[in-house]
């Protein structure tokens, strides 16, 4: 039986009968992974798990999110690869495995991160908070580290999931 | 070689070496021109619109004379408060109505990636004239032609940027054409002013010939540029502390005797106190004709991208 795949130290938190295992998150950024997926949701029964810095079968770190009851969209699933960009998606289906697979980190991101420039135009705001017509768009110039180089100001941003939106 | 009629200028990276020889040899035959001894009539019937939402006389004149020496008209403001910008009009907004007006806009703005935003909205050509701590190409574009024609080569000519390399915006894209180009680099900066590790990095990648010092008395001699920046005053909260960097470099004519016979000193201008008055009547001082070569540079890169020139 292809049920959900854990290791020793895993097996601390409940197996999920339905819902995500995101897995080899980079260790520190699983209450960032959190933070960009808006959970926990207030009001929801739906057990949220955080397990950090697990010894992975690599002999590194990593951590694990588990989510019940919410199998990811793929623009969340982008956003994660910003900032975890050798994660993988578990979706867990009645305790199985039914999906597994790796997020891809994207040739640009657009939306989903803010410039770290304060003085970029596109953290511009009017009196009224109003801004330009525009969403905060980069390139991706490195990816094992990922780092951002913004499309409006040309500044690079390193710490990205502090820019998540 | 990609045709310049309708293309914006945002970045000197927007541009190849091949382009920026292009406008070089453009402006080359524009000199004439550019100094009244000829008339041109290629840009009739044209308009410039010069937004300036930040003041900056010697950039917006520039390309305003550039524009009337092409035989076009200039229109525009260079007080943001007397524009629709005050009633709160998005930049946005303002460039969908001015292009409908103008056959091609330079733009000066306080914000970063102004120009990129603005290029998505325009339907004519827009040139970046500055926007805060980003990108100047055309004062870039000015740099090199002043080099190319003072001293015959950009490729294999050892420049020395010295001054304030950490907020300088003219330097950083200065230095990453001149890399482009071949030239071989030496930063003179005060430890607190060097240029910023991001900028030294993007450089490399280009495989750049980069040295760092902060001895102008050592590299003096070897240096076949001296492009000199103003230390910004505004930075420093402490006039104490403004004082000791900003004393840290004064090109003299005593200092020049150093330096090869035909080295040029250039400076973006303006200046305040980095070169002595006494360097003016050396055969060294080049940055007044710098200056003036706002003018050519300008007009070519406003012919080609009007199309009036190819």
């Amino acid at each position: 039986m292809n049920t959900e795949v854990v290791s020793q130290k895993e097996m601390k938190v409940s197996p999920i009968r339905n819902g995500t295992v995101i897995d080899h998150i980079t260790p520190g950024m699983a209450l960032k992974v959190l933070r960009i997926l808006g959970l926990p949701r207030e009001g929801s029964r739906s057990v949220v798990s955080a397990i950090m810095n697990v010894p992975s079968e690599s002999g590194r770190r990593k951590d694990i999110v588990k989510i019940e009851d919410r199998e990811l969209e793929p623009e969340e699933v982008d956003r994660i690869s910003l900032i975890a960009p050798n994660a993988t998606i578990n979706i867990i289906r009645d305790y199985e495995v039914a999906e597994k697979h790796k997020v891809a980190l994207p040739e640009r991101a657009e939306g989903t991160v803010a410039c770290s420039n304060p003085n970029c135009i596109t953290n511009a705001r009017d009196e009224f908070g109003r801004r330009e017509p525009v969403l905060a768009s980069f390139r991706v110039i490195a990816k094992e580290k990922p780092v951002l180089r913004c499309d409006y100001c040309d500044r690079d941003v390193v710490n990205i999931a502090d820019q998540i939106m | 070689m990609a045709g310049f009629k309708g293309r914006h200028i945002v970045h000197i990276e927007d541009l190849s070496v091949e382009e920026m020889q292009h406008i070089m040899g453009v402006a080359a035959k524009m000199v004439p021109v550019a100094r009244g001894e000829r008339k041109s009539t290629a840009a009739q019937g044209k308009v410039l619109a010069s937004l300036f939402f930040e003041p900056s006389t010697r950039t917006r004149l520039s390309f305003e004379a550039s524009m009337e020496r092409l035989g076009g008209a200039a229109i525009g403001f260079s007080d943001p408060d007397v524009s629709s910008v005050a009633k709160g009009e998005t930049l946005a907004d303002t460039i969908r109505v001015i292009s409908s007006y103008a056959d091609i806009i330079v733009l000066r703005h306080p914000r970063e990636g102004a120009s990129r935003l603005a290029t998505k909205f325009s339907s004519v050509p827009v040139i970046n004239g500055g926007d805060g701590a980003g990108q100047h190409p055309t004062q870039t574009l000015l740099d090199l032609f002043t080099i190319q024609q003072e001293t015959g080569k950009i490729a294999g000519s050892h420049v020395g940027i010295v001054g304030d390399l950490k907020y300088g915006r003219t330097v950083h894209s200065l230095a990453n054409a001149l890399a482009r180009f071949g030239a071989e680099i030496t930063f003179v900066s005060p430890p607190q002013l060097q240029m910023p590790s991001e900028q030294v990095a993007r450089l490399k990648e280009t495989g750049a010939s980069i040295k760092a010092t902060q001895d102008l008395n050592a590299v003096i001699p070897s240096l076949d540029v001296i492009y000199v920046t103003r230390i910004q005053k505004e930075r420093y909260p402490d006039a104490t502390e403004y004082a000791k960097v900003a004393g840290s470099y004064q090109i003299t004519a005593d200092l020049l005797s150093q330096a090869k016979k035909h080295a040029v000193v250039l400076h973006p201008l303006p200046r305040v106190g980095e070169i002595k008055e006494d360097v003016d009547s050396t055969p060294h001082a080049r940055y007044f004709q710098q200056s003036f070569n706002g003018v050519p540079v300008r007009m070519a890169i406003l012919a080609l991208l009007l199309g009036v020139v190819e």
